[in-house]
């Protein structure tokens, strides 16, 4: 075994650049997709039933084809399609928030299914239009019910971002596999990025416990 | 006042209420007994429309709330409605759970529905829980609570469903009493309940139901001293 992570030193900055990539990346997949999931959900429990239809088709597409496959038939049929030269991290928010959309949905539906239905009925009789009932009575109930799954979903949407270097985005993957590609080293980038990842996941899971002890503060 | 026409409301194949027709005026107290399972809930969600009737006409101050064309909303914003399990929104404090609806559906600003709240937590003696989430409520406080919500949006008509069934026996009398104090507002009450001592005590009216039929329409010392069906009379040698 001959480590040499001192080769890679000059590199460091430039790995380190990735991070912002991955977390801007992350970030805005996690909140278009848990707004797309919610808007989803409300269409699952709605009593039109081509709404629902809907739903659980996009539901079933998204989670019956691999990422990978998503991703790529966005990044490379759009050009083909419409003429549009999307960018890595265009496709890859895009791809990602429709795929997250679909499985948070899932959750976010068991969250509000789970929230007692007494609370829908006394906002209505106190003449709680539909729209204020969800956003301000019924979603705040069932995402601290579900802020764990949610964590998770998060979470992979992080680590599930080193696709995107299959699509040349400059994301953390991405720079370890150049860094690698000039100085013929693998072990030293890519454990230089495994590292930054799992500290990324735990600041994560940090941030996450914190949320969740000032919601709880009404229990 | 409320004008129940024929009213039916069937759950599938399920009659739980069959040609209801009765009129509580403006002002009056009207206890509604009966068996388990007899349609005394329903025949209240109906009121505030959380049940839809299947057929028949309900009329508050003259406007038909069974016809499409009304506005549930604004119905329910004059109808207030008291839980038997409270549903208090157990994420907001006491005081919000008493300013959401003025502000939210009423639009007052913050003092002015503040100070509507404030002054009903008085007057149901829980101003010093302004500030705490229901969770540290016992029973008895959190149904003065919910009563005080509903009270909030100011309503002409309220609804009590089952308001003590889930309290525990020495919290019962706190609840009856603020209700007690409610009736003499002159706020046009109707109560669900298994109370009789109270039904009897503070009902201008009692309303028997069976099986979903409305048996017995009568003053409450007719309905307690000579119930005249024979299933009133059973029920109340029961109970009693």
């Amino acid at each position: 075994m001959n480590l040499d992570f001192g080769q890679i030193l000059p590199s460091l900055p430039f790995i380190i650049q990735g991070i912002l990539v991955t977390l801007r990346f992350t970030v805005l997949s996690a909140l278009l997709g848990f707004t797309l999931g919610t808007l989803l959900s409300l269409l699952k429990i709605s009593s039109i039933k081509p709404l629902r239809w809907f739903a659980e088709f996009y539901t079933s597409i998204f989670r019956g084809t691999p990422l990978i496959l998503q991703l790529a038939l966005v990044y490379f049929a759009t050009p083909q399609l419409i003429g549009y030269r999307i960018s890595p991290i265009e496709a890859g928010v895009f791809t990602f928030s429709l795929n997250s959309a679909a499985y948070s949905s899932e959750t976010i539906r068991a969250g509000i299914m789970a929230v007692d239905k007494g609370q829908r009925e006394a906002s209505m009789s106190l003449g709680v239009a539909y729209r204020p009932m969800m956003l301000d009575i019924i979603l705040p109930q069932a995402f601290k019910n579900i802020l764990p799954a949610l964590v998770n979903e998060t979470i992979a949407l992080l680590k599930d971002s080193a696709l995107v270097s299959t699509i040349g985005a400059l994301d953390l993957m991405r720079r370890a596999q150049v860094v690698a590609g000039q100085t013929f080293l693998y072990f030293e980038p890519l454990i230089v990025v495994g590292v930054i990842y799992y500290v990324m996941v735990m600041g994560l899971t940090q941030a996450a416990q914190v949320l969740e002890r000032r919601m709880r503060r009404s229990d | 006042m409320i004008r129940i026409e024929h009213l039916v409301k069937s759950f599938g194949p399920l009659e739980v209420l069959r040609d209801i027709s009765t009129q509580v005026d403006t002002g009056e107290v009207v206890a509604i007994i009966g068996p388990s399972g007899s349609g005394k809930s329903t025949l209240l969600r109906c009121i505030n429309l959380l049940e839809v009737p299947t057929a028949g006409h309900i009329f508050i101050d003259s406007i038909d709330i069974t016809s499409p064309k009304c506005d549930i909303l604004k119905v329910r914003q004059n109808v207030g409605m008291v839980f038997q399990h409270f549903n208090l929104f157990p994420h907001k404090t006491v005081l919000s759970n008493l300013t959401y609806a003025p502000m939210k559906v009423r639009g007052l600003s913050k003092a002015d529905a503040g100070k509507i709240a404030l002054d009903l937590l008085a007057k149901v003696g829980m101003s010093e829980k302004a500030d705490q989430y229901p969770s540290r409520l016992s029973g008895g406080q959190k149904q003065r609570v919910a009563i005080a919500r509903a009270l909030a949006m100011e309503p002409d008509v309220m609804l009590f469903d089952e308001p003590t069934s889930a309290l525990d026996p020495e919290m019962v009398k706190e609840v009856l009493d603020v209700m007690k104090a409610l009736v003499k507002t002159g706020i046009t009450m109707c109560i669900v309940t298994h109370e009789m001592g109270f039904a009897r005590e503070v009902a201008d009216r009692v309303l028997f139901l069976d099986g979903g039929y409305l048996v017995e329409d009568a003053p409450p010392d007719v309905f307690f001293s000579a119930p005249k069906s024979d299933r009133a009379q059973q029920f109340l040698e029961k109970v009693l």
